[in-house]
Parts: structure tokens; sequence; C-alpha cells
């Protein structure tokens, strides 16, 4: 599970994950109490709706001004390690 | 002078018209109180000294030439931090964001500033707003100003602090399960979410997107009013920001709550309620009676799967919402790293705290392949009848009335254990779930002189009664007007985390 979450925890940090887990888990267990075989999903409680503009060009944010957050930015790009081997 | 702290902003705005006082000079009381008390209150992460006094000078010239913007006009405020500000570091609580500058501002707060408002500064909160203490914020845990051994409620707990001991007259906080309401009971001061949809939220830090909403915390409902007013509304940069006509909340604040129908819930007078508690909300229903309004028994039968439900849903959203702090575009990096996937692992290890870690495992998992219709599927149909008992309840009343939280501030590290935190937030969850607006009010104080918050909930869109009800409560109540006894005496320690 850490490793789909992309944290890279200690040993002892999975551990105690396990268990405060294994308490919250156990709480939420409590909704299968519930029959909700006809009753439907809700994702949003008020219904929402795309919304559509029109496709106008109009000026984005300097490119200088979003790169200058970066840890590693080279030119224009943000720079990252090697994902491809040589 | 010093006295300009403790006013309202909508009497604020009536002394710079009268030209009684001006926006400089409330800006320069307030930086200074900020100076002294923050030491201890430990509010604020930034304080934006140089940007208020030069937008107060610009307000003092425009009252001078007698074309100030509107009624928000020279008011100070100071914001959560999580909506991003332009220039100026927004850190989301985190060692993650601990350098982020936002390259734009939030639509509020491009509002805000549109209206004349001078930013104080950017206010402590739990780390990515998951919290009801201010202690997972990754730099420290502000105080309550009514006894600084205890907790300011959150996440938005740097905001109701700074609003109740006047080091700011507003503030705008985020709600996903209760955060803003909660820390403005534990605070003592009014706090507000909005309708799922009433504000906009671009610009604002994503936590639970189904959720979260932006809101006001203010000293009274006019002020709330005024607040909401000027934020409110449809925006082209955010399509959940719902077009529905804002009304003139002010307009309608002094039109009384006779034969308004008070809904008074069953499942909010349980057993787990402080006593104390209890006693102030039912007196504050008395009180709301005394003022023409009727209350009637209601059912809210699902109220005990509202908490369950939510902490399936809104950490499955933050593990999605999260899995943009990748050490790339922004915020930290680790370096040494192996190669990009151990890089992103090494990152969000070190840059996220337990709370977010626990999170984002725990919607890690319930959205994983074989747990999801048990968990996410079925945590989704909850929020459908959570949702189901509150529109059969408002086709019989106007109004629910409920304490806010079960107890008061508790002290700093008293709830270790997670579920006993999550626990605070089960009177204002539902509402989250069920998108509607809610309001805490101050309803009174206990025998040790904390403060006690009084819920009001009402329809999707009518925030207009809400203030109204609240408007016509402090008509006749002065739990608001009341000021925690910072001793300037007492000092904390600021132990970086």
């Amino acid at each position: 599970m850490a490793r789909l979450a992309r944290l890279d925890l200690s040993a002892a940090d999975k551990e105690r994950m396990r268990s405060e887990l294994d308490g919250i888990l156990t709480y939420i267990d409590k909704l299968r109490a519930l029959d909700t075989r006809d009753v439907e999903p809700t994702s949003h409680a008020v219904p929402v709706t795309n919304v559509m503009r029109d496709d106008v060009e109009r000026p984005s944010l300097p490119v200088q001004d979003m790169l200058a957050n970066a840890p590693d930015a080279y030119r224009e790009m943000f720079r990252v390690p090697k994902i491809i081997e040589e | 002078m010093a006295a300009l702290a403790w006013l309202t902003a909508h009497e604020l705005g009536a002394r710079y018209r009268s030209g009684e006082a001006t926006p400089t000079q409330a800006v320069t009381e307030y930086l200074g109180r900020i100076e002294a008390l923050d030491p201890r209150l430990l509010a604020f992460l930034t304080v934006t000294r140089e940007d208020a006094l030069r937008r107060a000078a610009e307000s003092d010239a425009r009252f001078r030439a007698g074309t100030p913007h509107g009624p928000l006009d020279g008011v100070p405020i100071a914001l959560k931090d999580v909506l991003c500000t332009r220039g100026i570091r927004t850190t989301c609580g985190s060692k993650i964001l601990e350098r982020f500058v936002p390259p734009y501002d939030a639509t509020v707060v491009a509002r805000l500033f549109a209206a004349g408002a001078i930013l104080l500064g950017k206010l402590n909160m739990d780390e990515f707003a998951m919290g009801s203490s201010t202690e997972h914020s990754a730099f420290f845990t502000t105080r309550n100003p009514w006894d600084l051994a205890r907790v300011p409620g959150g996440s938005s707990g740097g905001a109701s602090a700074a609003v109740a001991a006047g080091l700011a007259a507003l503030s705008l906080g985020t709600d996903t399960g209760g955060s803003i309401r909660q820390p403005a009971a534990f605070s003592g001061v009014l706090g507000m979410k909005p309708t799922y949809g009433r504000v906009s939220r671009y610009g604002l830090i994503a936590f639970a997107s189904s959720l979260d909403q932006v809101g006001p915390l203010a000293r009274d409902a006019e002020d709330a009013a005024l607040l909401l007013g000027a934020i409110a509304g449809p925006d082209p940069m955010d399509s959940t920001a719902i077009d529905v006509p804002v009304p003139d909340y002010r307009a309608t604040l002094g039109q009384g709550i006779e034969g308004l129908r008070l809904g008074v819930p069953a499942e909010y007078f349980i057993e787990g309620v402080d006593p104390e508690v209890e006693q102030a909300v039912r007196t504050a229903i008395a009180t709301l009676e005394k003022l023409g309004a009727r209350t009637v028994p209601v059912s809210l039968p699902h109220t005990e799967y509202g908490l369950a439900a939510y902490y399936v849903i809104a950490p499955a959203e933050a593990s999605s919402n999260l899995a943009r702090y990748d050490g790339v575009k922004y915020g930290l990096r680790v370096p040494g790293a192996r190669d990009l996937i151990d890089m992103y692992s090494k990152t969000r290890a070190a840059g996220f705290g337990t709370e977010v870690k626990r999170r984002v495992m725990l919607g890690t998992y319930v959205l994983s392949a074989g747990y999801y219709d048990a968990y996410y599927g079925q945590a989704q149909k909850v929020r459908t009848l959570v949702r189901r008992d509150f529109d059969e309840a408002f086709a019989q009343v106007d109004l629910i009335v409920a304490p806010t939280t079960p107890g008061v501030a508790f002290k700093m590290g008293e709830k270790e254990d997670p579920i006993q935190m999550y626990l605070n937030d089960i009177f204002t969850i539902p509402v989250n779930l069920a998108g509607l607006p809610g309001i805490s009010i101050p309803g009174g104080f206990t025998q040790a002189g904390l403060p006690i918050g009084l819920q009001l909930i009402a329809p999707a869109f009518d925030e207009a009664t809400l203030l109204r009800a609240a408007h016509a409560y402090q008509t006749v109540t002065d739990w608001h007007t009341r000021r925690p006894p910072l001793d300037a005496t007492t000092t904390v320690e600021r132990t970086p985390r």
C-alpha cells in the first residue's frame, strides 16, 4: 500500500500505520450494517454539471513564473531523475 | 487609541467613512497586536507587514477622495494558509510547501483585494487541513486564546484564534468536515460553511474536492454577511461554483425570526455530549423561541454513520488530490534518489506529516481493487442516506439547531488516538456530506470559561436565513462580544517541529 501511495515509510512507521489503520478500518466497518441495496451513490451533494466556456485563446501564466517554484528547472523544463534506461 | 482592533468590520467601516479613523491607523494597531501577542498565540505563519501598510495607504487615499470600494475597504483580514496568495508564501501547514510562492491569487483572495480588504498575513492550520486542533501543522500548534494550554480547534485554528484574540477583524477558512465551524466553536467566534458550490475554490489547495468549501470567520453575523457577500458567486475558473443568485445578506439580517420553524434533531443530543454544552444549546433554543421561532423535533437517523462515511470519502479524495506533490513542479524534493519513483517516495515521506500519510494510505486502501465497492461504493451510498435525512427534516423545518461539537476545546496532546480526534467532528461532518450551509455562533461558556458553539444548519443556498437567525440571536445575547483574557505574563514555547 505504501508503494502504491508513493510513500517511502520506515519499518517502524509501517508498523505504527498498520495498527492505526486497523483501528480506523474497524470503525469504518460499521457502514456494512446498513442495507444499501436500493440506494444510489452520491458523489457530489449538489448536482454538478460540466460548464463549457467559449473556446477563445487567452494568455496563460508566464513560463518563468511557473518554473519559479520548481526544485530543478532547465531552460523551459522541469528536470527529473532519469526515467528511461540507456 | 488601542480600540480599533476590537471593532467589527462594519463598525470599523463606519469610523473610516466618518473620518474618525483611517485604515493605516487600524492596520498599524493590528500589526502591533500581532507583534505583541502572536508570540504567545502562534496563529500566524507569515505576517505581510509591508504589503499591509502599502494597501492601507492606498485605502486611506480612497477614503480621503470619498471613493472607497465598499464596506470591506480598509478592513484588516488574515487568511488560512490554504488559500493561494500571489507572491506571498502559502504553506498549507506542510513542510512539502514550506517555500511555495503561488504565481496567482485564489478567486476569493482576488475578490477581497478588489473590495479593498487589507491582508495582515497567513494563518496556521493542520497540514493540508487534516485535523481538528492545529496539532498536525508541520510548524507549531496555535493556542486557544481563552486558555493557552488548550487547542483553538482546527483545521482553521489559526483563523479562529486570530479573530477571537483581536489579531484580525475577519478571516477566511475552509471546511471539509467541520474545519471552520469546530474551531469557531472552540475559539468563541462565528464560523460559517456556505453551501457546496456557493463560493469559488479556484486557488484553494484541494483536500477533498466533493466536500471542501471556503467560508468566513467573524465576530458577528453582520460581518459574516458582508464577507460572504464579497466572496460568493460563480467563477469562470471553477466549474463547481454554481450560478445561483447571491442575495444581499445584510439587507435581510434585521427581519427577525418570528414564525421560523427550528428542527431539533434527537441524534445530536446524545450520551457523550458534554452536559455544559447541552445545557447551553438548550438555553439558546429557548432564547430563539422567545424571539418567535417554533421548535419541532426532527430525526436524522443516519447521523452516527456520517463519520465512518467521511473517513472513506475524504481520504480517498485526498489520496488522489495529494498525488500532485511529487517533487517535480513545486515544493520539496529530496535529493539523491535512484530513479523517479524513488524520488517521489522519498520526497513524499519526508514532506508529509504523520496524519497526512495516514490519510493518504487509508485513501489508497479504500480505492484499491477488491476493496473499492465495500468501502468507497458503500460510503457514497451512505452519503445518500445522510442527505435524505436532511431532505426529510427540511420538509418540516426552516433550520436545524444543534451543538457544533460534543465538547469544548481540549488540552494540547489530549487526543493522541486518531479516532478520538475524529469524533470531534460527528456533528459537523453530516452537513458537509449533504453539501448544506452551516454556521457556528458563540452560544455560551462553560464554568471554566471556555466557549461553546451553537450550530445552525439550513437547506442548500439558504445562507440568508442562517445569518438572519444568527443576527437575531446576537441582538439579545452578548457571548460574541466577550474578549479572551490574553494574559500578558504568560509565555509559550515556539518549538519548531
